[in-house]
């Protein structure tokens, strides 16, 4: 397990845990939706250090789903489907809730391969540990394996 | 995993008969180290598949297996659609028909190894590899449709490689019922321009010597000889694929309940082969698998520009192409009688014996070759399929080394630059975009892959016929 990548508390924070393949993504937060923001930040690292990738760009997604767990999936294809098709890394994300789903905004830059060292792509999230909850201490944690 | 949950059948076969919901036994092929070696996950998958609806004889997992998502990866399971078997998207993995191919380069390794940081060099500026590359190619709506519809016909047809490549494919390089108007135009944009690309992860190129050779005779059936140079590519159907997979397992989990099937584990999400959905996720994944033809069809030419241009009379020749993530429609005996079943193969190879129909000659007097990747730096395999193995495991075989440590732990413990360098002190040159990829895809991440293909030679799954010793990798 990784060392739990915090910055301020309202920005919730992410850690990868080990998965035999993949990679393991938990993304916590006071809210589902900063919850969400902090496991994008996760799916970013397991790709390159988010550090180096320039919030230059902003693009919107929207996403919905019947229930919390597969919003989260939709949340985090939806980011895989805007990386691959449009050579971008993100590295900062706002969430917000909407009726049925959210809105989102993730800021990055097309993908530069000296500077960002990708390793591998990520190919889809899984439904393998798949939990999206609001735990007994008040935080939201939002977790499952991602394929790469 | 503990080894006394299961019942030891030999050294290389064991068994956890039927309990609680499973309809069938489970039956894991490793030996005892590879087995205790194995995350106790793979024991609930393969047990979890044994519960889902018309499968047939038994699940089964291979020596390479680790823990997937609702499958094992080196999972194999077969299913009845007479019987209200399913097909599922996690049973097949999001890189649909992820493969293996070798190519004869009709070169000595001597000769190779003679322009060889050239040809390395030449391969990495010529082949896109690692992520956000794209390939030269730029399909419209037209050319998509035909080439999910014809694969490696549809690339040899504009140019990619040759013809007498295709009966060397799989399906003879196009895989029958694809139907494109059951894949979302998210997942083609994705592929728009990623035709002939390797992608990253695992995936790679190496040109490698062939170091040893267990059985002559069919070695020179599959053309190859002690001191031979080949070259093998590894890649799959690439972001096409991987939004397939998302797409349809959501959709199947969420339909689960509607078709009345009670999954063991959400991730096992699944439908009845004769529904709709099931229907539809099959024409989708066929025209995927198509992708995955392609794709590598098209990268095989480009290694033949490659040589071509540095060894002038070198004319690369498709030995064969297999995937690993597929379903397929096989006909099997299954109690005396032919049966049509639809086989999960998921990080498992297809290895038919001598005599099967699929096969061209010469290949059907002794069995499809089986291509074992090695992790980066360490030996391949070329294996033989036997006719044993359709009793087996529906003629089903390993498919590569499998993991033994996580990404994030390989990082942690290795360092890309030291790992190329490293591996140049012992003959290998190593190109990759990513310092950090190469540290993911560290060799000792990866169990051996000797002791893998040595658990299904003893298994009876495939015979050992050649080993392949790298030279050159170039990693996505």
């Amino acid at each position: 397990m990784t060392a739990p990548h915090k910055t301020a508390a309202a920005e919730g924070y992410w850690e990868h845990f080990p998965h035999d393949a993949d990679v393991g993504l938990r993304g916590f937060g006071p809210t589902r939706e900063i919850a969400f923001a902090a496991a994008a930040r996760g799916l970013a690292a397991a790709i390159t250090d988010p550090a180096v990738v320039a919030p230059k760009q902003r693009i919107q997604i929207t996403a919905t789903a019947p229930d919390d767990e597969f919003l989260f999936i939709e949340w985090l294809n939806a980011l895989i489907y805007e990386m691959a098709t449009r050579r971008m890394l993100f590295s900062r994300f706002n969430v917000q809730p909407t009726a049925g789903g959210i809105v989102a905004e993730a800021w990055g830059e097309p993908v530069d391969v000296e500077r960002h060292q990708p390793s591998a792509e990520v190919k889809g999230a899984t439904l393998t540990m798949l939990d999206v909850n609001k735990q007994a201490n008040g935080q939201w944690r939002a977790q499952c394996v991602i394929d790469v | 995993m503990d080894l006394t949950r299961f019942e030891k059948v030999s050294a290389v076969e064991w068994r956890v008969e039927p309990f609680g919901d499973m309809r069938v036994p489970a039956i894991l092929y490793a030996d005892a180290d590879l087995v205790r070696d194995m995350d106790d996950k793979v024991f609930e998958q393969m047990t979890n598949v044994a519960a889902l609806p018309g499968i047939v004889r038994a699940s089964y997992a291979m020596p390479d297996a680790h823990w997937g998502y609702g499958f094992p990866i080196g999972g194999v399971a077969a299913f009845d659609a007479d019987d209200g078997g399913v097909v599922s998207a996690g049973g097949v993995g999001f890189d649909i028909s992820c493969g293996v191919r070798t190519h004869l380069t009709g070169l000595s390794a001597a000769a190779v190894k003679q322009k060889k940081e050239r040809l390395a060099d030449a391969l990495f500026a010529h082949i896109p590899a690692g992520l956000g590359s794209t390939g030269a190619i730029t399909l419209d709506d037209a050319q998509m449709s035909a080439m999910l519809l014809d694969g490696a016909g549809w690339a040899v047809a504009r140019g990619w490689g040759e013809s007498e490549d295709l009966p060397r494919i799989e399906e003879g390089g196009r895989m029958i019922g694809a139907r494109p108007d059951c894949i979302s135009d998210k997942a083609k944009s994705r592929q728009r321009r990623e035709m002939g690309t390797l992608g990253s992860g695992n995936h790679y190129l190496e040109v490698q010597e062939v170091a040893e050779v267990y059985d002559d005779a069919i070695a020179a059936v599959f053309g190859l000889a002690l001191g031979d140079a080949v070259v093998t590519i590894h890649c799959g159907s690439r972001g096409l694929g991987h939004q397939i997979g998302s797409e349809y397992l959501r959709d199947m989990a969420l339909a689960a309940k509607e078709y009345g099937i009670t999954l063991p584990d959400r991730e096992l999400a699944c439908a009845p082969i004769r529904s709709d959905l099931g229907e539809r996720y099959l024409g989708a994944m066929r025209a995927a698998i198509n992708c995955a033809l392609a794709n590598r069809q098209i990268i095989g030419h480009l290694t033949q520009e490659v040589f071509g241009h540095i060894f002038l009379k070198s004319q690369l020749k498709l030995m064969f192409d297999v995937s690993h993530n597929t379903c397929k429609e096989e006909t099997h005996e299954i109690d005396g009688k032919r049966k049509t079943l639809h086989v999960h193969r998921k990080g498992a190879t297809r290895a038919f014996g001598s005599g099967h129909p699929s096969l061209p000659q010469p290949l059907r007097d002794v069995g499809q070759p089986v291509i074992i990747g090695g992790s980066m730096g360490t030996h391949s395999y070329i294996l033989v399929g036997t006719t044993e193995s359709e009793r087996k495991a529906f003629s089903s075989a390993c498919h590569g080394a499998g993991r033994a440590m996580s990404r994030h732990a390989a990082v942690k413990r290795w360092r890309g630059r030291e790992l190329v360098d490293d591996l140049a002190r012992h003959g290998v040159i190593v190109k990759s975009p990513s310092l950090r990829g190469v540290a993911e895809e560290a060799p000792g991440a990866y169990k051996d892959a000797g002791a893998v293909v040595d658990a299904a030679q003893e298994a009876g799954l495939a015979r050992k016929v050649a080993r392949l010793r790298p030279m050159i990798c170039i990693k996505g």
